[in-house]
């Protein structure tokens, strides 16, 4: 079957719609809907991740930083003010994640490499301590409890389809980014940062353009978040939450964009399916993941990609050198 | 006179060693110039602080009546000073094309577009086929860039620089590592996009045949200074410059 990649897309792009719509009315319990909704918010946070470190080249070790923004300012307005306040709370996440990630993005672009890495986990690590310690405002290691956010939306089906339209959306849009002129440039920065001076353009500047739209998604993933499990804790703003989505994004293949995706649903498939079995379960995630990544070096995506273009005998598929 | 570029008394010294030694020329609009020396001479230094890399200790360099010393890399290659790099700087992971569709957008300031697919901007698309036309690499369009040969390699970079379509194209050593017949073919490509695109181009070069086939005028460093400059018969006879080469002073 040869259609035109663009109807090949969509086509993945429907079927991967009827799945995630499907959960709620094939499900036997409210707890499967809940982990698909998981993999929907992680799914989001991972692929808007993926845009700094697959695209552009920063590997940021603290995006749970602009996570844990977009949770607290949902969780801290809903349960102070009132649950009206659910959709401005959103809105107020996400401006509060750009002022932050515009105000640390400027410091930590002047970094690269591992230093950037090191930096940006030390801004995250801050807000963690912060919130953490000021337990008058965030509850402190208790977090916050009973986020009901208001009218229709306190129902967990309907929040669930609610989920379901904004990652789709969201993550539409970071598709038709990552293969914009921006996008274009984004990755020419991770090649060759000097050619992209030479073509006229400034690094930096691009750099914190990207930086900026990445945390906005990771605030809008962790907004949604405070409102499906109705509650937060610091935790959300921990490294090990950064590390997830790293983990996510090497697993599915840093080099797709649909690559993180495909590792949250794998990451999150596995936790849920051993943690069941065993209390050693993270000793076993440990290991299948070492497995995994070892055997499907160019991860998941990657490595199927790779297979069929071998299976087709299609040489003209590029393989690394 | 009017130059397009006016260097006067560029000055930089790394420690005690001066790598640009109170060097003053200019460049006339749509010359073809190309500056020689052995290793060493500050041939690729004396590049680096034109383009903005290299901030020269005294001195200045002017373009179009504008200073250039202080400004940004980018900055300057936006006011038309293209460069195409010693050892080939391309895009390796991208294909052939979408390395020159990434300068033909910048130059038409489309690079902070984040909405339509870059390979659907009808100009850029255009500009780009024709470069790739103009180097002869119309059938790797759809390569990427890694697999191409050291000597394609080099060419799409000089692409690359000429896509920004700059008023004065700086190339650094554009048969450097290439064959003997590469270096033929891109003697005669050189030339053949001097005339085809109407463009100033300072080049630097050790392959002599290029150097005194194509340059209208020639300049020769050494050690830092400027110690000649003329047409090619004159440096011929140079004796300053036999000396520089083959002499036992140089190191």
């Amino acid at each position: 079957m040869d259609l035109p990649r663009r109807y090949k897309f969509g086509l993945l792009w429907t079927a991967g719609l009827l799945v995630f719509a499907l959960v709620p009315l094939l499900m036997t319990s409210r707890y499967q809907m809940n982990l698909a909704g998981h993999i929907l918010v992680w799914g989001l946070f991972a692929v808007s991740f993926n845009m700094l470190w697959g695209v552009t080249g920063m590997l940021s070790f603290g995006q749970a930083l602009y996570y844990g923004i977009g949770a607290y300012s949902v969780g801290l307005l809903v349960t102070r003010v009132g649950a009206a306040w659910f959709f401005p709370a959103l809105g107020i996440g996400l401006a509060t994640a750009a002022l932050i990630s515009l105000l640390v993005g400027l410091l930590v672009i002047r970094m690269t490499g591992v230093y950037f890495t090191m930096l940006t986990l030390a801004f995250a690590q801050l807000a963690y301590q912060v919130t953490l310690k000021w337990r008058d405002l965030t509850g402190g290691d208790d977090g916050i409890q009973g986020i009901i956010p208001p009218g229709l939306l306190a129902d967990k089906t309907f929040y669930y389809y609610v989920v379901l339209a904004v990652v789709f959306f969201s993550i539409w849009v970071l598709k038709r980014m990552a293969y914009s002129p921006f996008g274009l440039v984004l990755r020419c920065i991770q090649q060759n940062p000097e050619r992209v001076r030479f073509i006229g353009r400034s690094v930096r500047m691009n750099q914190l353009r990207i930086y900026v739209i990445s945390s906005l998604f990771a605030a809008a993933a962790g907004a949604l978040m405070a409102g499906m499990d109705s509650s937060i804790h610091p935790d959300m703003l921990y490294w090990t939450t950064s590390g997830e989505v790293i983990l996510m994004s090497v697993l599915g293949g840093i080099n797709r964009f649909f690559g993180p995706f495909i590792g949250a649903i794998v990451l999150i498939l596995l936790e849920d399916v051993i943690g069941a079995k065993t209390e050693f379960w993270p000793i076993v995630i440990g290991s299948v993941i070492l497995v995994i990544v070892i055997l499907f070096p160019r991860g998941v995506v990657g490595e199927a990609q790779h297979l069929w273009s071998r299976f087709r005998g299609d040489s003209s598929q590029r393989s690394p050198a | 006179m009017n130059a397009l570029l006016r260097v006067e008394q560029l000055r930089k010294a790394f420690g005690g060693l001066k790598v640009t030694d109170e060097v003053s020329f200019s460049i006339r609009p749509q010359e073809i110039a190309a500056i020689i020396g052995p290793n060493g001479a500050g041939k690729t230094t004396l590049f680096n602080q034109i383009t903005g890399q290299l901030p020269p200790d005294g001195g200045r360099i002017r373009f179009e009546e504008v200073d250039l010393v202080g400004r940004s890399p980018q900055d300057i290659v936006r006011l038309g000073i293209g460069r195409s790099f010693q050892i080939a700087s391309i895009f390796p992971d991208e294909s052939v094309r979408d390395n020159l569709l990434a300068a033909c957008l910048s130059r038409l300031n489309q690079t902070r577009r984040l909405w339509r697919p870059y390979t659907s901007h009808l100009q850029a698309g255009e500009e780009a086929m024709a470069i790739l036309a103009s180097l002869g690499l119309e059938s790797q369009a759809n390569r990427p860039a890694y697999e191409l040969a050291h000597g394609d390699q080099k060419l799409l970079d000089i692409g690359i620089a000429l896509a920004l379509r700059p008023k004065l194209l700086l190339m650094d050593e554009p048969t450097a590592g290439m064959s003997p017949e590469e270096r033929q073919r891109t003697r005669t490509l050189i030339k053949k996009l001097w005339q085809e695109y109407r463009l100033t181009l300072v080049f630097i070069e050790h392959d002599m045949d290029m150097v005194f086939g194509i340059a209208e005028r020639i300049f020769v460093l050494n050690h830092g200074r400027l110690i000649a400059e003329g047409a090619p018969e004159s440096i011929r006879a140079n004796r300053d410059v036999i000396t520089a080469y083959l002499g036992e002073e140089t190191g």
